[in-house]
């Protein structure tokens, strides 16, 4: 009977299964990461801090969208306009007023959430393929405004960002004390990384909570909730809301760490690898916005390393055909899309659920 | 006046590729109730490969754009039966995003076997046009005009006399209810995926005639066409042709008008103005101008 005795798979109570650590491994992950999360910075080179800097922003971005996508069920190719309009704030406030961080970051969540707030009413008249392409439209539109407002945006040219990172005495483009500091790429890496764990803790919360109730409610049959007393409009917005506040967030956090911003970088493209991270990570699952993030990330970087012992790979794009590094980029992240929906559509959370499962049964097979 | 007439003109041939790419779009949307965003990459694999037949093996014109058609078709076919046939009973969201996901690899095979450059279709049009009184036409826009035009009548006649086509329509409204009538809806999908990918490709081939060619970007004016196809309704081959007329009109008109009279609006400002008519219809109307309203029961 010791199989059962930590009583990490059983939930006797309702409560158990509201808990924020729902199992004894899940607290021994999390303090793992947390280590993880100190020791690296010290031990990386600038090229896998600067990685790992860009997959923490595009965990916040996916957290964001899979409270919108995975909990509450709206579907949005938008998302990138989001990002863009975060990004674009911090460049301007930046550039105009100078802001402190935690001014420019808060900023910038609160036009992303205002923006959000707007474009959410369209959810409440349309569903499914409707949604998915009236999003693209209001994507589309969105870019024709970041290639044309020349004042804010650059144009197409883009614009140089100088959002300075400190709090205080406490500046994270070069933390430490007196001539004993650790280098940008460190300090970016602490202040992204402890922005997406509270994000995450944030998102967390509200999602094992009963307004996150209510928006799973929403997902899984509108009518339903609102038979239950769930008012759809409010949550519905608010779920807008919230997830654009939150890619505004990783935009900003981009424009801040990147220092240039341009028109191209929030395409179409984005938003589709923002959705990707989530069906690739797990739909409605916070690990998986986590876990997908960190896989398309690293993904492609991987096979730009590697690439250079692939015969079939070529370095630049020529009349004559073959694929470059760029191309079989693409063709990869397609066919991660097509393998995890047909395959395992509930992502990589699903297979740690089953490996975690796997162990703790062990020797029995279910 | 005659400037306004040579507008309407190219609006309408304009228009008449987003409609013939709507047509594709409605046919399998019609069947399995699902956007194919892939359709963009089927266009361009037509026109390479009509481009392949037709110039590198020499083969006559006519029968290059048929083989293309084909070779499309027995693609959408195999897409079907590999990946969309596990998706059956799968949330709308995923089939899309499957579809998202094949545009990519589809775009990348593509390159990966015709390059990047822009290549001519070796067409018989080439840049020859006519005179119909004060406006211009290339005769590459008329054939365009004139196949969207046939492509419709064969459609109506296809879904509205064949026992196939009313079949399809029938799984298109209930699938189960197909069933027990002894259609199958695997024939059906297939068929409509063959249907999607022959239309694709003839698409892909007219738009790449005359002097445009083909090049791999091609494939962005499946994206162009969305707002033609909502504006229609998902499900009505008419109210695409419509739509796409309506849609490459307006597009032309402002390109024409609106850059020079409101600088402000920005360069390229034609290009957005089809999703904004789109977005606004749609708040008037969510089920697009001749789209069936769905109803919703608890």
């Amino acid at each position: 009977m010791r199989l059962f005795s930590r009583n990490t798979r059983m939930t006797i109570r309702y409560e158990d299964d509201l808990r924020l650590f729902r199992s004894y491994t899940a607290r021994v992950v999390a303090l793992i990461a947390l280590a993880a999360g100190i020791i690296l910075p010290l031990t990386l080179g600038d090229f896998p801090l600067s990685v790992l800097c860009y997959a923490g922003i595009a965990t916040i971005g996916a957290i964001g969208l899979n409270l919108l996508v995975g909990y509450t069920g709206q579907v949005s190719l938008g998302h990138a306009f989001f990002l863009g309009a975060g990004a674009y704030t911090t460049a301007y406030l930046g550039r105009t007023l100078g802001l402190p961080l935690p001014l420019w970051l808060g900023t910038s969540a609160i036009v992303g959430a205002v923006i959000g707030a707007l474009i959410g009413p369209f959810a409440l008249r349309l569903r499914g393929n409707y949604l998915v392409i009236v999003s693209l439209g209001l994507l589309m539109v969105g870019q024709h405004v970041f290639e044309n407002w020349d004042a804010v945006t650059g144009g197409l040219t883009g614009v140089p960002v100088r959002a300075s990172a400190s709090i205080g005495l406490l500046d994270f483009a070069a933390p430490g004390v007196g001539s004993a500091r650790l280098t940008r790429n460190q300090g970016y890496f602490y202040l992204i990384w402890i922005v997406a764990g509270l994000l995450l803790l944030g998102a967390k919360n509200i999602v094992r909570t009963r307004p996150g109730r209510a928006l799973q409610a929403i997902r899984d049959r509108d009518l339903a909730a609102e038979v239950l007393g769930i008012s759809v409009f409010k949550y519905k917005v608010a779920a807008f809301a919230l997830s654009s506040a939150y890619a505004a967030m990783a935009g900003a956090l981009y424009a801040s760490y990147a220092r240039y911003v341009s028109p191209l970088d929030w395409s179409l493209f984005l938003s589709i690898q923002y959705i990707a991270m989530i069906i690739v990570g797990g739909a409605g699952t916070m690990l998986g916005s986590v876990l997908g993030a960190l896989f398309l990330t690293l993904v492609p970087r991987f096979v730009e390393a590697l690439s250079g012992y692939l015969p079939f790979v070529s370095r630049s794009a020529g009349s004559a055909g073959g694929i470059t590094v760029f191309g079989l980029n693409q063709l990869l992240f397609g066919l991660l899309i097509i393998v995890f929906l047909v395959f395992e559509p509930r992502g990589l959370a699903e297979i740690w659920r089953r490996t975690k499962l796997y162990f703790t049964m062990w020797p029995f097979s279910y | 006046m005659s400037d306004l007439l040579q507008l309407l003109v190219a609006g309408i041939s304009l228009g008449s590729i987003y409609a013939l790419v709507c047509l594709g779009f409605v046919v399998i949307y019609r069947a399995t109730g699902v956007i194919n965003f892939a359709q963009g990459g089927l266009l361009v694999l037509g026109a390479f490969l009509t481009h392949q037949f037709a110039v590198r093996a020499g083969l006559p014109f006519v029968l290059a754009v048929l083989l293309a058609m084909l070779v499309v078709a027995l693609a959408g076919v195999a897409v079907e039966r590999v990946m969309l046939r596990r998706m059956v009973g799968q949330p709308v969201f995923a089939v899309i995003m499957i579809t998202l996901g094949l545009l990519y690899v589809v775009e990348q095979v593509v390159s990966a076997i015709w390059g990047y450059d822009l290549v001519l279709l070796g067409d018989p049009w080439g840049v020859r046009t006519i005179s119909l009184g004060p406006a211009t036409i290339e005769i590459a826009d008329l054939w365009t005009i004139g196949m969207a035009g046939i492509v419709l009548v064969a459609f109506f006649l296809f879904f509205r006399y064949s026992r196939l086509g009313v079949a399809m329509r029938a799984t298109a409204s209930d699938q189960e209810a197909a069933i027990a009538n002894g259609i199958s809806a695997r024939t059906i999908f297939a068929l409509a995926w063959a249907l999607s990918g022959a239309v694709a490709a003839l698409a892909g081939t007219l738009l790449a005639t005359g002097p445009r060619g083909v090049e791999i970007t091609l494939s962005a004016v499946a994206l162009r066409a969305f707002p033609a196809m909502i504006l229609g309704g998902l499900d009505s081959p008419g109210g695409a042709v419509l739509g796409g007329l309506t849609i490459g009109v307006i597009e032309v008109v402002s390109a024409a008008y609106l850059t020079p009279n409101a600088p402000w609006l920005g360069e390229n400002v034609h290009v957005v103005v089809p999703y904004i008519v789109m977005i606004a219809v749609l708040m008037v109307r969510p089920y697009g101008l001749f789209g069936t309203r769905e109803v919703i029961r608890a």
